[in-house]
């Protein structure tokens, strides 16, 4: 964990310090350190001139901004309506009891972080699941254990600068 | 790449383009659009890619990856130039015999053929399957011919040729004319009359002379995918669109409003944006016209009311997506306080189409009052899921059936949602109803963004009423009482009702919530938010009655109301199901009847998926 | 100046002036909650929706934010009004029964029962404790945390903000709960103790309820 966040001013500069680009910028921070650190958000705000509730209110806002640690792997669940004619709230259900936790908590072990989503857009191939940003279709609960059961073993994972989209 | 300074220029570097392409040579195409990558196009593409090396096959034989097509059930796809064979559904252990028997030997491979649903026929060639034949694909043809990263694609078509036509044969008022001619209306919901919009922006005084032009990509709608595929596809025709809106408008700011969850369409604008402007088709001194005119990306973070014009341009301030009354409008105070015109991603693609053809032949497609093609996402209980481009003022009948291949399983149609969470429901009753923004609204529902999601027999519609609320009431701002306390405690009526704790005068409370929610709230997706709930009630009353009256869920779907039960007679003590149960709440010997044990039970249904002899019964 | 009809009154008034602004200066009041002269308009609670009418058909809008327009018409009382307004308090209550303000507000409207699930978040998210913080403050310290029904008026991590000048606004300018509903059993939701004149054991001082004391002031974290 860098407690310096130096890379806090780096992307505040990338974004030429306008405050406008406060919701890019907590997208970048999210980016490099895995989720929005008290420390990081405090300092965009010194660094925009913005009070600090006015940039704390933004990253509770939006949901794709986590102010707690993440797991190594996140695991998100699709529950667009294609999806949920599909039962992917089974599926997700499975997920639950797999690994013990509800749509926006972490295990114990740091090991996943679950979470869900209102439409991916790839509805052909619902109920989707995806895991690090690999895609998972037509998922059933059925598979969920096995999948999950490649992430247990699975090294840590890569750097989550964009959610990548492969097999 | 070098700077194009004239419209000369680009007519040069068009014609050394297509001068540099054999249209008879052959080309592997995959596409590799988000569903295609997702099951696994990516690794087809590769191998192909391999093969062809390995063979020593690279310099003769050209391979091509695009943007998705919309038809996605039959992902992977790989189409064989010129004689476009298309393959389904292809896997990278298929390709050694794709390469080796179709790309070399001209045959074509029976297995990996496309077969119409309806008639059990093999088709061949992409052009002859009726899932496109029956379309008219003015905006999505293009994206089998286009690999997004690659703007020489983009440009061998023509592309910014009408940039150029604009920019150096027209002046503004003329350009808008045009669009206004062809009455283009907007295609993310509203159906607002473009050029009025465009019109109003452009009188609007600002004092600085700053006007924005934004791309609204924040397709929120559950089930919607259109303007995934149009960015993901063909970023240009979307670039190109903006340009000359913002040439009529007099803007020479621009923005895209990506949401946060289509990487993929990310990552393929930026490219495109860069490619563009490093040709100088965006950015100062666009061809040398002395128009100047650029574009910056902004991320949604993943909040659906970010797709409202007055939240989006919150949002690119900087601030929580909190929408205002649009008294003032946004055309005359938007983004900053400045002039404002935002459109949607498939109403900019629209303008290239409409300046380039002429409004003429674009108003002869579609009704009196809804002109041009419609891309809509046919999903949910369809034998042909994917992107259905239509012209304005075909019936629901003729999209479900000819185009979407009718209901899978053969399972009776029961309606089909139309506009997301904003939307209602058409019953079967008005299938024949033509597709147009006047009718929809007239039906109980609205176009929206196109999204439609089928429904069938074994979909309850009070459940669809309650997924809908849900979302809404957790995309809500919450900045107002009706849309933030009154869809939560619809949501808890519903809630009640299909857990069987519905009371009589529950459907009657509905009514009259949504009523007050339809007229009090502050922005449009509290005043839409209901529409869901009110329109499954004014066509599906009886299932609401059977929930509340007989605690009974018609569609077998509400959980708290269905039993799973083994036939015994029927049952032939296969263990399939014993395996399968998530709970193991089913036991029983082999060749002997199984019994479900309904402590365990979670009604999740995958016994009944895996039975082959129908044992399993929903009551 | 515009020109615009309120209640079949014709009358004439700044350009830029709110219909609630209009009707307030002809003597007509319109019930508001998260309206204070002193700030800015919001628009969040709804209560002072007013109809628009346009030819056959006809609008609710919030009056508060609403400009005044050459030729409106509109009424700030008629049944389409008053049946909504019923509903939104009957919502206020469901989320915030512990007010006199709203309680006052249902009895005088003749709600006579909550037909909603209460859930008791002890703030109808008006907003003005964080416009005066803002605004009138210049200060800034405390404004709205997530969205939904998670939305809660909250200091950032939930300690003191630095620009807190302990100045006590926001408690002050809280329309619901600066004066707690003192009575003990709600019936339905409801309360209506004070404008029917039933004195409430709890109340230390009962004169027709204008001076009632409510000790609990706004908790904001």
């Amino acid at each position: 964990m860098n407690h310096n966040y130096e890379k806090v001013a780096t992307i505040v500069t990338k974004y030429g310090g306008n405050r406008d680009s406060l919701v890019s910028i907590l997208q970048d921070i999210q980016a490099e350190y895995h989720y929005l650190p008290e420390d990081a958000l405090r300092l965009v705000a010194q660094q925009l001139d913005l009070q600090l509730i006015q940039v704390y209110g933004v990253a509770t806002f939006f949901k794709a901004f986590s102010l707690k640690p993440r797991g190594e792997h996140i695991v998100t669940v699709c529950l667009g309506t294609a999806c949920h004619v599909r039962r992917a709230p089974a599926v997700l259900d499975e997920i639950e009891r797999q690994l013990g936790i509800e749509p926006g908590e972490t295990t114990e072990d740091m090991q996943f972080t679950l979470e869900t989503v209102n439409c991916l857009g790839a509805c052909a191939l619902g109920p989707i699941v995806v895991v690090d940003g690999k895609y998972y279709g037509q998922m059933s609960p059925g598979k969920v254990k096995a999948i999950l059961n490649r992430y247990r073993k699975a090294p840590k994972a890569r750097k989550h600068e964009e959610i990548e989209v492969s097999r | 790449m070098k700077r194009l300074k004239s419209a000369a220029e680009l007519e040069e570097l068009q014609a050394r383009i297509l001068s540099r392409r054999d249209p008879n040579r052959t080309c592997v195409v995959t596409s590799v659009g988000t569903c295609g990558l997702a099951r696994g196009a990516e690794d087809v593409a590769q191998a192909i890619s391999k093969t062809l090396s390995d063979l020593g096959l690279k310099d003769s034989i050209d391979v091509k990856t695009t943007g998705c097509q919309g038809f996605c059930e039959i992902e992977p796809v790989v189409v064989i130039y010129p004689e476009r064979i298309l393959y389904q559904q292809v896997t990278p252990a298929d390709i050694p015999e794709v390469i080796s028997e179709s790309v070399i030997k001209n045959e074509v491979i029976e297995r990996l053929l496309y077969s119409d649903p309806s008639t059990g026929q093999k088709i061949i060639h992409e052009q002859d399957i009726p899932f496109y034949t029956k379309q008219n694909r003015l905006l999505l043809d293009n994206n089998r011919l286009i690999d997004p990263h690659k703007i020489d694609d983009y440009l061998a078509l023509g592309g910014y040729s009408t940039l150029a036509k604009a920019l150096f044969e027209m002046v503004p008022e003329q350009v808008l004319e045009e669009v206004k001619k062809a009455n283009l209306r907007g295609r993310g919901g509203g159906g607002f009359p473009t050029a009025r919009k465009w019109e109003s922006c452009r009188n609007a005084p600002s004092s600085d002379g700053v006007r924005y032009v934004i791309c609204n990509a924040d397709e929120g709608d559950p089930g919607a995918y259109m303007d995934r595929s149009l960015l993901e596809g063909n970023p240009h025709s979307v670039i190109e669109g903006m340009v000359i809106g913002a040439y009529a408008i007099g803007s020479h700011y621009g923005y895209v409003y990506v949401r946060h969850e289509y990487p993929l369409a990310l990552k393929n604008l930026i490219i495109a944006l860069e490619q563009a402007r490093e040709y100088g088709l965006l950015g100062e001194n666009i061809l040398g016209s002395g128009f100047d005119f650029d574009i910056k990306i902004s991320r949604g973070g993943g909040a659906f009311i970010c797709g409202e014009s007055t939240a989006l341009m919150a949002s690119l301030e900087g601030k929580i997506g909190e929408p205002r009354p649009k008294h003032i409008h946004t055309v005359v105070s938007g983004l900053n306080g400045k002039p404002t015109n935002l459109n949607n991603v498939e109403t900019w693609a629209n303008v290239p189409l409409i300046i380039n053809k002429g409004a003429d032949w674009y108003s002869q497609i579609g009704t009196e009052e809804s002109k041009g093609t419609k891309i809509f996402s046919l999903v949910g209980k369809i034998n042909n899921t994917g992107l259905v481009e239509v012209p304005m003022g075909i019936t629901l009948r003729e999209i479900i059936y000819d185009i979407g291949g009718g209901i899978p399983d053969g399972k009776k149609f029961k309606a089909v949602q139309t506009g997301g969470p904003s939307g209602g429901c058409i019953p079967e009753s008005l299938l024949d109803l033509p597709v147009d923004f006047e009718r929809l609204v007239q039906a109980g529902s609205m176009m929206g963004s196109g999204g439609m999601i089928v429904a069938d027999e074994d979909t309850c519609m009070v459940d669809v009423a309650k997924y809908f609320v849900k979302f809404l009431t957790e995309e809500s701002c919450g900045k107002c009482v009706p849309c933030r306390e009154g869809l939560d405690r619809m949501l808890d009526i519903l809630t009640d009702i299909t857990e069987g704790q519905g009371k009589e005068g529950d459907i009657e409370l509905l009514e009259e919530l949504g009523g007050v929610i339809k007229e009090t709230s502050l922005c449009a997706l509290g005043s839409t938010a209901p529409n869901p709930v009110l329109s499954t009630i004014r066509y599906f009353r009886d299932e609401y009655e059977a929930h509340i009256k007989e605690k009974r869920c018609p569609a077998g779907v509400c959980k708290a109301l269905i039993t799973f039960t083994i036939d015994e007679e029927k049952c032939p003590g296969c263990q399939r199901c014993i395996k399968v149960c998530p709970q193991m709440a089913i036991s029983g010997e082999k060749k002997k009847p199984h019994i479900i044990d309904q402590e365990k039970c979670i009604k999740c249904g995958l016994c009944r998926d895996i039975c082959k002899f129908e044992a399993i019964i929903v009551s | 100046m515009v020109e615009l009809t309120i209640d079949g009154i014709k009358t004439r008034v700044l350009e830029g002036t709110t219909v609630l602004e209009a009707a307030g200066e002809m003597g007509i009041v319109i019930p508001t909650l998260c309206y204070h002269p002193g700030l800015s308009a919001y628009g969040a609670c709804r209560i002072c929706i007013v109809e628009v009418v346009n030819g056959n058909s006809s609008s609710l809008e919030a009056s508060c934010t609403l400009p005044v327009a050459e030729g409106q018409v509109i009424l700030t009382n008629s049944a389409k009004v008053i049946k909504a307004r019923k509903v939104i308090i009957e919502l206020l209550i469901a989320s915030c029964p512990n007010s006199k303000t709203l309680q006052d507000m249902a009895a005088e409207m003749g709600v006579n029962k909550i037909r909603f699930k209460i859930k008791d978040k002890d703030c109808i998210l008006c907003g003005l404790c964080v416009r005066y913080c803002k605004e009138q403050m210049q200060s800034g310290g405390i404004g709205f945390i997530g969205r939904g029904t998670s939305r809660r008026v909250a200091t950032a991590f939930g300690v003191t903000p630095e620009e807190c000048r302990n100045c006590g606004g926001c408690e002050w300018i809280c329309p619901v709960r600066e004066r707690a509903c003192m009575t003990d059993d709600l019936v339905n939701g409801l309360c209506g103790r004070c404008q029917n004149l039933v004195p409430v054991e709890t109340c230390p001082v009962c004169t027709r309820c204008s001076e009632s004391v409510g000790a609990h002031g706004h908790k904001v974290y």
